[in-house]
């Protein structure tokens, strides 16, 4: 087995990038995720691999488009203002079909905000934060452990898609360090062959890629191939958790942070008899439905607390699953904000309350 | 078991690295852990706290609202986290610099004059692992030895020369701490 190490969020997520095959880096330094470009400006040299700080994260972007064109496995991050720069070329690459793998360590915003721990970045990022009919697979892991396995995830699904995946962490998942389990070092000859991309086209029909088309029947039918593979994520990628969920009858919908909180509150209020449990999404987008609504058809749930680290956004998707069936509360901190188990726990406990 | 403790002082007295190895070694004895730093505008001579957790279950928050123990190395630190330790808990506080007393009569508080012990070391710079012996002294979480193993492991070569004075650092605390212990 290999060695548990203790690693930083950010750290522990450039090295899972690595391993996983990708061996090009562009990014911009921001505050809370510059141990990214840091660790890989290191790292990428002693694999073989590319490292640019860009000028800005719209170059960074465009450089994914490019190297991701050519076939590589590439990676970006950032947090929350300069992932809104890049939203214009993921919008390009969906639509171009490119792979390439966004994280993004949310602040505090809107605007310039501040550096602490966010989720406000939801929205963005599952309801299409650029232009045009595309949707990204969007992965919220609760750990560094599971950060460092979904980075693998994420550039598989890229690959298996053609089109970009965005990981969504937050300042805390970041900064902070746990014990992780690093996979071993993917042999580049077993990635996936990409007959599409842009080698040189020496001895075979040229490639292009471009996301221009200018007669719309034509691109209409572009658009529904896109379609149809948005569809089949939806039908095979969704994914979520639970935690002491059989027999919840106050069910906390958080992922993240919150969802960390979340599980110590839960303990709390279990100790008192108050039979509370979780349902943490892992991808925000494909939403978990099918998990979700066999909880509410269960009948066993009087209440769903969504938690967010946002003033609503996930909570849309929650009563949409949920669709009046159940009420559904809700409790958000923001702006950096992170809430405390014991704050969360007396948010149950009131709920509790106005059950009885 | 669930063990969580924040540890706080001014940027540069090595708050952040105490509660490192406190993390690691305890990883390295089986358990779940996380460690945290608090992260801003940090500046030099500026607060800065971290908070470990130390559990056999899967460390849930690695945030605590009310923590089983604080480490506190300034008097800004006693003044914001006094409030929040656990009844029954424990504050370690560094009486060289924090001229006031804890008022908290619910929590076994131990003063621990860690700059005069450093300086009779010899090395201000050891004033941490004072500290961190006297925490492991009232609350074991992890042995003195499996924390110089830790230090061995993860400082560079060329500082191991400066080991013995952690070692003798980590054990003058436990002193202090033990005195304490039979006094109240």
């Amino acid at each position: 087995m290999a060695e548990r190490m203790l690693m930083k969020g950010n750290e522990a997520l450039a090295e899972a990038a690595i391993r996983a095959g990708c061996r090009f880096y562009a990014g911009y330094p921001i505050t809370p995720q510059s141990e990214v470009p840091e660790y890989m400006s290191r790292r990428m040299p002693e694999v073989g691999g590319v490292f640019i700080q860009a000028e800005s994260e719209v170059a960074t972007v465009n450089m994914l488009y490019g190297a991701g064109g050519a076939g590589a496995r590439v990676m970006t991050s950032s947090s929350s203002p300069g992932i809104s720069l890049m939203q214009e070329g993921i919008s390009y690459m969906a639509g171009a079909e490119v792979p390439g793998v966004f994280v993004n360590m949310m602040r505090g915003g809107p605007g310039l905000g501040d550096i602490s721990p966010s989720q406000g970045d939801y929205f963005q990022a599952t309801k299409g934060g650029g232009h045009g009919d595309y949707r990204l697979i969007v992965l919220a892991p609760g750990s560094i452990q599971e950060m460092v396995e979904l980075m693998q995830d994420a550039f598989d699904l890229a690959d298996k898609y053609r089109n970009p995946v965005m990981v969504v962490g937050d300042g805390m998942l970041g900064q902070m360090m746990e014990p992780v389990t690093m996979p071993p070092m993917r042999d580049l000859s077993t990635l996936p062959a990409k007959p599409w991309a842009t080698t040189g086209a020496a001895g075979r029909k040229k490639n292009i890629i471009n996301s221009l088309e200018l007669d719309p029947y034509v691109l209409e039918k572009h658009v529904q191939s896109l379609k149809a593979k948005f569809d089949q994520m939806q039908a095979t990628e969704q994914r979520h958790d639970t935690y002491l969920i059989d027999d919840a009858e106050i069910v906390v919908v958080a992922y993240g942070t919150v969802s960390r909180v979340a599980r110590s509150a839960i303990d709390a209020v279990r100790g008192e008899g108050i039979k509370a449990g979780l349902f943490r999404p892992i991808t925000l987008w494909p939403w978990p439905e099918v998990a979700l609504a066999r909880v509410v058809e269960s009948g066993r749930v009087k209440a769903f607390l969504v938690a967010e680290m946002s003033t609503g956004q996930m909570i849309e998707d929650v009563r949409l699953t949920v669709s009046g069936r159940v009420p559904v509360h809700f409790y958000g901190r923001y702006a950096g904000v992170v809430p405390t188990p014991k704050e969360l726990a007396g948010v149950i406990q009131n709920l509790q309350a106005q059950l009885k | 078991m669930v063990h969580d403790v924040i540890i706080s002082g001014f940027g540069g007295q090595g708050v952040l690295s105490m509660g490192e190895l406190l993390a690691y070694t305890a990883m390295h004895q089986g358990k779940n852990v996380t460690w945290l730093p608090a992260y801003g505008p940090e500046q030099r001579g500026g607060t800065s706290y971290c908070t470990v957790v130390i559990s056999d279950e899967p460390v849930a928050s690695p945030i605590s609202s009310e923590p089983e123990a604080i480490i506190v190395l300034n008097r800004p630190s006693l003044e914001r986290f006094e409030s929040q330790v656990r009844a029954g808990g424990f504050i370690v506080y560094n009486s060289s610099l924090i001229d006031v007393s804890p008022t908290r009569k619910d929590v076994r508080v131990v003063a621990v004059p860690a700059n005069a012990i450093a300086d009779e070391i010899g090395a201000t710079t050891v004033a941490n692992m004072v500290m961190l012996g006297a925490f492991l002294e009232v609350l074991p979480v992890v042995s003195r030895d499996d924390v110089m193993k830790s230090l061995a492991q993860t400082i560079s070569a060329r500082h191991h020369n400066l080991l013995p004075l952690d070692e003798q650092a980590l054990k003058r605390g436990a002193e202090v701490a033990q005195k304490v212990g039979k006094s109240s």
